[in-house]
């Protein structure tokens, strides 16, 4: 009996959580009369790609697209590059090792504000350039923790072996070590990219052109700025032949997910093993 | 392999410092980008902490602005809006921790006791979701439902006749919303830390519970529960540590000309003041009382959790 409450309830929860989706889907696909008419429907009678088709002929849309996934990769081979290399230095008895480290698990603790860190940003002439969105999160300090206590896991007679082989420690960092952290480098990489694509608020603070704006921080403009026709049109002629404006926010919801969704089984695999891999092992 | 140990002894302090990085050279190859990361975007803006001890003039420049010591602070608490802002955020981390950190608790109870793996992985699958998408969509999405001519006053209109209640411009209604976004949002993610605690419960209690004649509840009571009690007092102690954060980006987006003027938090108003009114030094002082009372607040949080024979943070 309890059996089948718990059943019940997890259902309603699932679709709890699934239902503003389909919602969203559905009005994205409708069409101008059936909008007009009823506004309560969770299936269009006919399915149109009005609202689509708006989107992806506005060029502000699309460049927003091409910029986000520029950011998003480089951003992400900058995240692992940093985190990896500077993981794998602080998991040797390096000199400086202790002290360093310390600086870094202090900084998790300690910021010093937006505005001093906005001031740095400005003072090295990122603004406006798509390397503020990249540079100064170049390192997560959580996963560099993690990555490192897999490193420190890795056992002493592989470096042993390599450094009487005659490998110097960039040597067997590059051709040893980093083979062995695919699991770790691609989980944490799938990570870092999603936080990339999911950020705006960087562009707010960084990005004055709107030329150089996130699809995250255009769908605000688009969503809860509540310009959704006037973003995107690129012309008189355009706004005139307009979709509802809902049926355009409801559209830029879903193309700025869709990459999400797509990587999502992906993630599934990954966070529970790369994440815990560093975690247990410490 | 000692390195000479007779010959080191004759060599100087910084003779062995220079031959150790040296020895060392590639590592610290690698660690150099790390390093000048933290140092830069980390460390150099501690520096611009100095800004809350002058009254900064953009005119006189950093140097020049005149040093007024704690002034800036003096006015945090005299200020009657930093004082609403910091009882906006206290609240607000309040409400979470009574409604939104119990969630994914409970949650976690419920897909346990789910005999059917395929369909307690369905439904995971479904609730961890809402953690990947954006805030941008999450509350996107939210406005499309609650705005005034939104799904739910259409259901409302069109069901009970009501009128149409403004949601997202009612200041009441800001908190309760945001609360509930969190818990659509990361409930489901939440279980997966007390799922893990309670992956390591010994299933033969359960079997001793069945055959002294335990019922479900009591098997939940006296095994399940005591399992994730020290994952739960260590997550809550944590998250009393943050109590000062308030999911900036969640609630910039949900602010608006109707209810920017009573549900600021600390983040936002730093913002405001900071970035958008340039009043620099006010803003740094804000955002530096809030950095030196949330680390109190974190290794306070620590001690305690230490204290409760947990591990703690660090």
């Amino acid at each position: 009996m309890l059996d089948l409450i718990n059943y019940v309830l997890l259902t309603l929860i699932a679709l709890i959580m699934l239902f503003p989706f389909l919602y969203v889907v559905a009005v994205s696909f409708s069409s101008y009369t059936e909008y007009m008419q009823s506004e309560f429907m969770l299936f269009p009678k006919k399915w149109v790609f009005d609202a689509y088709r708006f989107i992806f002929v506005s060029d502000a849309f699309v460049r927003s697209l091409w910029v986000t996934a520029l950011i998003t990769v480089i951003g992400t081979l900058v995240n692992l590059a940093f985190t990896a290399s500077f993981a794998y230095a602080l998991s040797r008895p390096v000199i400086g090792g202790k002290p360093v480290t310390f600086l870094v698990l202090f900084s998790m603790l300690f910021n010093a504000g937006m505005i001093p860190t906005y001031l740095v940003v400005k003072e090295t002439g990122l603004m406006n350039s798509i390397w503020a969105m990249i540079l100064p999160v170049a390192i997560a300090p959580f996963y560099l923790i993690v990555m490192r206590q897999f490193f420190q896991s890795i056992p002493s007679e592989l470096h042993e072996a390599a450094h009487i082989d005659g490998a110097n420690d960039l040597q067997s960092f590059w051709r040893i070590i980093l083979p062995l952290s695919k699991p770790s480098l691609a989980a944490f990489g799938l990570f870092y990219a999603v936080a990339h694509w999911n950020n705006y608020f960087t562009a707010i603070l960084y990005m004055n052109d709107p030329k150089w704006w996130p699809i995250q921080t255009f769908l605000r403009q688009i969503v809860v700025v509540n310009e959704a026709q006037t973003s995107l049109a690129n012309g008189q002629i355009l706004l005139e032949n307009a979709p509802p404006a809902e049926t355009i926010q409801m559209a830029a919801i879903i193309v700025a997910t869709v990459p999400i969704l797509v990587v999502y089984p992906f993630l599934q695999k990954h966070f529970a093993k790369g994440v815990m891999l560093g975690s247990v092992k410490g | 392999m000692p390195s000479g140990t007779r010959a080191s002894s004759a060599r100087s302090g910084t003779q062995r410092i220079r031959v150790r990085i040296w020895k060392d050279r590639y590592l610290l190859l690698l660690g150099l980008p790390g390093l000048v990361y933290f140092l830069v975007y980390k460390y150099a803006p501690m520096f611009g902490l100095y800004l809350a001890f002058i009254d900064f003039n953009p005119f006189q420049g950093i140097l020049k602005s005149e040093w007024v010591g704690l002034d800036q602070f003096k006015r945090i608490f005299e200020d009657t809006e930093v004082i609403r802002v910091l009882w906006n955020t206290l609240y607000l981390s309040f409400l979470q921790i009574v409604f939104a950190f119990p969630a994914p608790i409970l949650f976690a109870l419920m897909l346990n006791e789910v005999r059917n793996q395929l369909y307690k992985r369905l439904v995971q699958s479904i609730v961890y979701l809402p953690h990947f998408l954006s805030w941008v969509v999450v509350v996107g999405i939210w406005i499309m439902f609650f705005r005034g001519e939104g799904l739910v006053n259409v259901f409302l209109r069109e069901t009970f006749g009501w009128e149409a209640i403004p949601f997202m411009t009612d200041p009441s209604f800001f908190k309760p919303m945001v609360v509930t976004q969190v818990i659509w949002k990361e409930a489901g993610w939440g279980t997966i830390i007390f799922l893990a605690a309670l992956a390591g419960v010994n299933p033969n209690l359960y079997e001793a519970a069945v055959i002294d004649g335990a019922s479900r509840m009591r098997q939940i009571w006296h095994i399940t529960l005591p399992a994730i009690r020290s994952t739960i007092v260590i997550m809550l102690i944590l998250r009393l540590g943050t109590v000062l954060d308030s999911g900036f980006e969640q609630v910039f987006l949900m602010l608006n000309p109707f209810n920017e003027d009573t549900q600021n938090v600390l983040d936002t108003y730093v913002f405001y003041k900071g970035i958008q009114q340039s009043d620099y030094s006010f803003a740094t002082a804000v955002g530096m009382f809030k950095g030196v009372v949330g680390l109190v607040l974190v290794m306070a949080a620590n001690q305690v959790a230490k204290r409760f024979g947990e591990q703690g943070v660090y």
